[in-house]
């Protein structure tokens, strides 16, 4: 159970697009929309990677 | 041949220097990779297993090459910012895309591969007859393997002849070069060959990219400045917001159905079924997502082109002109050659996942023998060159997307056949026809684009195709399935043996 809601928070994140269709803030010259996107890289690894470690112990 | 501009000679040289270096890596690595494998017997049957599963024993640096290698493809380096270059934001659909793809790896492959490592399959039509002990339903996912993945090996010789092109060649030189080191590269390598070099082919890419997204900013005063100016270029959008209002649900429903259907294609399920544990996959979808970083840096050179003032019609165009536009015409060289080997790495694993299907599962008497795999291989191969040859390089993309609305019909049977739902092989069977058929119908009559618009009035949103299309082919398959289990009872009790469903 709690595997499923790791592994499906990047679904939630990414395919509400209303979420991050906007230019501000910016990060480094990155408009919200593209650094918000590429941050759910590492995030998304972080969370395969305790839903791996979770379906490990049980 | 020789109308090549003598500034590009260099850029040439080079480009033919790494391009080769690699096809003679990649064909020989059968006498060179024992040297690695300190004391481990290397299996030397020429067995169709062998050269088409790599004997299933690719370990988790492996997989990650060979996974990330056929996945992000040349073609991706030149469609995506291609698509970037057109529409802006909306093209970096691949981004979201590409990383909603990796939980579902995590939550599917694994169970996938231990069904195919205890049945012995090496592809998803056999995992289906095994599932479903249904021959027409092992046909119609074999079959549709096949058209869906055709247009995508097309793409590739297609990748190659760009970048032959934009180093000054024309003619049919650029894809006869292409097929003849595509075909010469699969034939002797089998899938080492692809596993072993798609590496030398990463880091070119990487090198390529990273000195891209360097140096461009650097010339244009930051990135800040590069998204202002490239969204001077652009259509554009409301204030404030990267995508219009139109935009949106296309983009999400997009990234979703490009995500289901990414690994549902042959090429990608090869290089998944080929590692060497369930465990291997898991822990590959935890790493596999930093290839996602740098399609995103990829994506950017779409902008950036625009930033550097790149103009051109043909948007296939955009990066090869990018490259030649900001780097000497070496470094040019190098990076169309990394280009060139991401077409031959993921065009293989395509051409051999192809013959996999057509030597288990179309004909199944010939299963053991390797010859006939890479002749099939072969024939795939002339397949997608006809292809490229009698279609225009446009009609090859639009292709490409039925090819998605296609695969994307085999996922009842290959992923919902791994819930613990009865589903007999008939409903799935006319899901299939019908989720295909309408599927087909709905690009036809858009157009063949990839977005279909639903409702009607005042309102409507367009969303992607093949998600509608495999939308019906579930709500048929379930209805079909609770009709089946009203009328005959007793049918429906006739489940695989427990072996079968995983762990």
């Amino acid at each position: 159970m709690k595997q499923a809601c790791l592994l499906l928070l990047p679904f939630v994140g990414l395919l509400w697009v209303p979420l991050y269709n906007r230019m501000d803030p910016s990060l480094f010259g990155f408009p919200f929309f593209y650094w918000y996107q590429l941050a759910w890289v590492p995030i998304t690894s972080v969370l395969i990677w305790c839903a791996w470690k979770t379906g490990k112990r049980s | 041949m020789n109308s090549a501009p003598a500034s590009n000679a260099t850029g040439i040289g080079v480009f033919l220097f790494f391009f080769f270096a690699t096809i003679f890596l990649g064909t020989t690595v059968r006498f060179w990779r024992p040297l690695f494998q300190r004391g481990q017997a290397a299996p030397t049957t020429d067995k169709n297993d062998e050269w088409g599963l790599g004997g299933r024993q690719f370990g988790a640096w492996i997989t990650w090459f060979l996974v990330g290698g056929d996945f992000y493809t040349a073609y991706t380096v030149i469609a995506v910012p291609a698509l970037v270059y057109s529409t802006g934001a909306y093209g970096f659909f691949a981004l979201p895309y590409t990383i909603i793809v990796y939980p579902f790896i995590f939550a599917v492959m694994p169970r996938l591969w231990t069904i195919a490592r205890n049945g012995g399959h090496s592809t998803a039509a056999d995992i289906v007859r095994a599932r479903f002990n249904s021959r027409t339903l092992e046909l119609a996912i074999a079959l549709s393997g096949l058209v869906a993945v055709l247009p995508y090996i097309a793409l590739q010789l297609i990748g190659i002849r760009t970048v032959i092109e934009a180093l000054g060649f024309s003619g049919t030189l650029p894809l006869v070069f292409a097929f003849v080191s595509l075909a010469a590269y699969t034939w002797l390598g089998g899938l080492h060959a692809p596993a072993l070099t798609a590496f030398i082919k990463d880091v070119m890419i990487y090198i390529a990219v990273l000195a891209a997204v360097t140096i461009v900013p650097i010339h244009l005063g930051g990135y800040g400045a590069m998204f202002s100016v490239a969204a001077r270029h652009l259509p554009p959008t409301g204030a404030g917001h990267p995508l219009g209002d139109a935009q949106v649900i296309p983009y999400a429903t997009l990234a979703l159905s490009s995500a289901f259907a990414a690994f549902l294609y042959p090429h990608t399920l090869t290089g998944i079924l080929a590692a060497k544990s369930a465990d291997t996959i898991r822990q590959n979808a935890v790493f596999l997502p930093i290839y996602t970083i740098v399609l995103g840096l990829i994506a950017m050179l779409g902008l950036m082109a625009h930033a550097a003032g790149i103009v051109t019609s043909s948007s296939s165009q955009v990066v090869p002109q990018l490259f030649l536009a900001i780097f000497p015409s070496w470094f040019a060289g190098f990076c169309f050659a990394a280009i060139a080997i991401g077409a031959l790495v993921p065009a293989s694993v395509m051409a051999i996942g192809a013959a996999n299907l057509i030597m288990h599962n179309i004909l199944p008497s010939h299963k053991n023998s390797a010859s006939g795999a890479r002749i099939a291989g072969f024939g795939i191969k002339v397949g997608a060159l006809l292809c490229v040859l009698f279609l225009n390089a446009k009609f090859a993309i639009d292709l490409q997307l039925l090819g998605g609305v296609i695969i994307l019909q085999t996922f009842p049977a290959l992923v919902m056949g791994l819930l613990p739902l009865r589903m007999p092989a008939p409903a799935l069977l006319l899901g299939w026809v019908i989720g295909s058929v309408s599927g087909l119908w709905l690009c036809w009559m858009d157009g063949l684009k990839p977005l279909h618009s639903v409702g009607s009035g005042g309102f409507s949103v367009a969303i992607s195709t093949g998600l509608l299309a495999l939308g019906i082919n579930i709500v048929v398959t379930l209805g079909c399935s609770l009709m089946m289990r009203a009328l005959f009872p007793s049918a429906s009790r006739l489940t695989v043996p427990a072996e079968q469903q995983g762990e």
